[in-house]
């Protein structure tokens, strides 16, 4: 019945021209907007913080331009990221979803500000907290989903679950913290030993930061000069532990110590797509690797088996909903500088609900991978 | 009798009123189950069935011989164990990821408030460090336990165990030893643990002389197990079965107590099969010879081997020498699996005894997968399909 109404109301407000499209309901919904283009800007300008910086002179530029389209493709993306996730934190709890399951809402401005600065041809590699970068790479979520769970449409076939989702040029989903970043080292070699002008983003947390495989790593990145981006994603809480009690020195962007480092704001897509670009330039131009720090948070626990606040209080992710949820964040910016109208956010809201809510009843009926093929062709 | 006061009115009215909510609310969720409320919205899914779990826990009789028992689980008893240590020796230390708080299985509640931060305290995640700086702990001569939270992390610290640990007194002429590390980590299958907290490492140690390998069965067994393993003069690793860490519950005295390493325990004796196994799986052969019994008349020999390494080869030869035929089973895939060291050395020495190969029911060789735990995991149906096919060789 809802869902009628609301189809009716945003037929009314699309207009005749989005009427066919309307009338073909499917994943790939055409965005059209509620009033006439005239009426929006085209873009707008807005300041961000300044980078904190380590061995560079000069930094990521502190203002940035977001065009309508830029900032409506970011919103849902987003937007998508964090419906999905509050979705599979529903599944879990129906036991829909089983085994691990780290779910990465708070977090989305970091996978989106990384992927819309890079090109698709670029390299990516993270720990366990994938679901985001799986569907900014590429994933649908309909594919992320039945991945969760364990049917053989999933992008690893069902064999990996939540920890481990694969795709073109993204290299998962690792579950042994750490481990990925001499990995991430060895994908920029092959970025510049095929000349293709491509670079590695190599993510790691705030717990990982002190794996002593990391710090050979910067070595041989350095050494070498290989077109590796290290991203340290700190959340602030390495499962249960703040990063006061877990680290000598919590200046993640500095622990590269001879390689440059930026340390930026994750819970603002521009800032990070400001970083992102500063950081690949700067790989692209054969200088080395360099190092970035983004500041970001997430609303759950470390996985769905902790419920985040024996370590933390509620009023600090409370506080950090309402100052600086990076969907919001953009959201005003939008809207203040006329952007987008309030209409057209809430339609892409409710569209991703939408969407995200039909991908559930199919991932559930496809069979799981066949046993025999699951335990002979590996 | 026709008076009824104002309050159970309410009440009545209310319970009324709950009770046609429920229905209500059951005819809506039987709507939903259905095909729709209003036939608009999606279905919900029907709740998947559970699978039961592939063992059930079979508490051993409460020991009389230590004093006072009291109720534990096995992550209790660990507890238990631990600030049993602390107590008696001062120089006693714990350190791991997240044991300050109490650990992800609770196995160090309360310890930090009891001993203080200075001797239960965490350490960053880097296991190569925490296994290294345990080293450096044992060798000054303190007493070094030191936590791996999931026995699936335990690689970055091989070098550190293998290379450094393991050789130390060898190689300085006995001038230096860590035999006061510990090191514990929960081990083996959980029902959803997927690739990477579900494994059985034991047998990657197990080639490795000079260290010690130890899984109990139970939390009696844990606790007297890991107070020896803390005393004995060589590091120990010591891995907790995570899915008995609530699931298992009995008796367990309040005292310290040893239960000796190195020596395997015949639980059931028998006559006609030996069943080997360690950790959870003992309650898998357990019920396996109880359907033994009860479906082919054969007798089964039952043993715990306990310490992995050095493991007791005698009890377990003397076992086939009597029964000729010998099973044994671990959740840890198949090649290269401990089982591979024990019926080789039991061919050796029982050659003309044994009346049928002996049988290895294990994982298969793949990584422990993400679904299908219940038909990768040894359970007690292909135990007792490796079994008959052995009786009737």
């Amino acid at each position: 019945m809802r869902k009628m109404l609301l189809a009716a109301l945003s037929r009314v407000l699309q207009g005749p021209a989005a009427t066919a499209a309307a009338a073909g309901r499917t994943a790939s919904r055409v965005m059209v907007a509620s009033r006439n283009y005239t009426d929006f800007a085209n873009e707008a300008t807005f300041e961000i913080k300044k980078c904190d910086l380590h061995r560079l002179e000069e930094g990521p530029s502190t203002t940035a331009v977001l065009t309508r389209e830029e900032g409506l493709h970011y919103y849902k993306t987003m937007q998508t990221i964090r419906r999905m996730e509050l979705k599979s934190d529903q599944l879990y709890k129906q036991k829909i979803i089983r085994g691990f399951c780290h779910l990465y809402d708070g977090q989305e401005a970091c996978c989106v500000g990384l992927e819309v600065a890079i090109k698709p041809t670029d390299h990516v590699i993270t720990a366990y907290r994938v679901h985001g970068f799986a569907y900014a790479r590429g994933v649908p979520v309909r594919t992320i989903l039945a991945e969760l769970t364990g049917r053989k449409g999933g992008c690893a076939k069902g064999k990996g679950g939540s920890m481990h989702m694969y795709t073109k040029n993204f290299y998962g989903g690792n579950g042994i913290v750490g481990a990925q970043v001499p990995l991430g080292a060895g994908i920029a070699l092959a970025c510049k030993y095929f000349g293709k002008n491509e670079v590695c983003l190599t993510l790691y947390g705030d717990g990982a930061a002190n794996q002593g495989q990391i710090f050979e790593t910067y070595n041989m990145a350095a050494l070498w000069k290989l077109p590796c981006v290290f991203i340290c994603e700190n959340n602030r809480y390495g499962m249960g532990t703040s990063v006061e009690r877990a680290a000598a020195s919590t200046d993640y962007y500095k622990r590269g110590d001879f390689i440059p480092g930026l340390r930026v704001d994750g819970m603002d897509v521009l800032s990070v797509r400001e970083a992102t670009k500063f950081a690949t330039e700067y790989c692209r131009a054969g200088k080395g690797p360099i190092l970035m720090e983004l500041q970001t948070y997430r609303y759950h626990g470390h996985s769905m088996s902790d419920p985040g606040i024996s370590y933390r209080t509620r009023e600090e992710i409370q506080e950090v909903r309402s100052k600086s949820d990076p969907i919001t964040l953009l959201k005003d910016r939008m809207i203040n500088n006329n952007l987008a109208s309030i209409e057209e956010l809430k339609e892409i809201d409710v569209g991703s609900s939408t969407d995200i809510s039909a991908c559930c009843p199919q991932a559930a009926p496809q069979a799981p991978l066949g046993l025999v093929a699951h335990l002979g062709a590996l | 009798p026709g008076w009824v006061p104002a309050s159970l009115e309410r009440a009545a009215a209310l319970t009324a009123a709950a009770m046609a909510a429920g229905l209500a609310l059951r005819g809506v969720v039987a709507a939903r189950r259905r095909g729709g409320l209003w036939g608009r919205l999606p279905p919900l899914p029907a709740a998947p069935r559970r699978p039961a779990a592939h063992f059930a826990f079979q508490p051993d009789p409460a020991p009389s011989a230590y004093g006072q028992t009291q109720k534990m689980n096995l992550f209790q008893s660990i507890t238990s164990a631990l600030d049993n240590a602390l107590a008696k020796d001062p120089t006693a230390v714990i350190f791991g990821e997240d044991v300050a708080f109490g650990g992800v299985f609770r196995c160090t509640v309360g310890l930090r408030d009891k001993y203080g931060k200075d001797r239960v305290f965490n350490t960053p995640l880097c296991e190569q460090g925490i296994v290294g700086f345990g080293i450096g702990v044992a060798v000054a001569g303190a007493t070094a336990i030191a936590e791996i939270q999931f026995a699936d992390y335990i690689f970055p610290a091989f070098d550190q165990i293998v290379n450094e640990a393991a050789k130390y007194r060898y190689r300085s002429g006995d001038l230096f030893n860590c035999g006061n590390l510990t090191i514990r980590a929960p081990w083996g299958c959980v029902g959803h643990g997927a690739l990477y907290h579900s494994q059985s490492p034991e047998a990657f140690f197990a080639h490795c002389p000079g260290i010690k390998i130890v899984i109990p069965r139970s939390p009696v067994q844990a606790k007297g197990l890991l107070l020896s393993c803390i005393e004995d003069k060589n590091p120990c690793i010591f891995f907790e079965p995570k899915i008995l860490y609530r699931a298992a519950v009995e008796q367990v005295p309040v005292e310290p107590y040893n239960i000796p390493l190195s020596q395997a325990e015949v639980l059931q004796t028998g006559s006609d099969v030996t069943l080997v196994a360690w950790g959870t799986q003992v309650h898998v052969i357990k019920e396996v010879a109880t359907m033994a019994q009860e479906k082919l008349g054969v007798s089964c020999e039952v043993i715990d081997l306990r310490t992995i390494l050095p493991w007791d080869t005698e009890t377990v030869c003397k076992s086939v020498v009597k029964t000729g035929r010998l099973l044994i089973s671990h959740e840890a895939p198949l090649t290269g699996g401990f089982a591979s060291e024990i019926s080789s050395t039991v061919q050796e020495e029982c050659f003309l005894n044994l009346e049928a190969p002996i049988s290895r029911v294990c994982g298969y060789d793949t990584p422990f997968p993400h679904i299908f735990e219940p038909f990768y995991i040894p359970d007690k149906w292909k135990c007792y399909d490796a079994l008959r096919k052995m009786i009737n060789y």
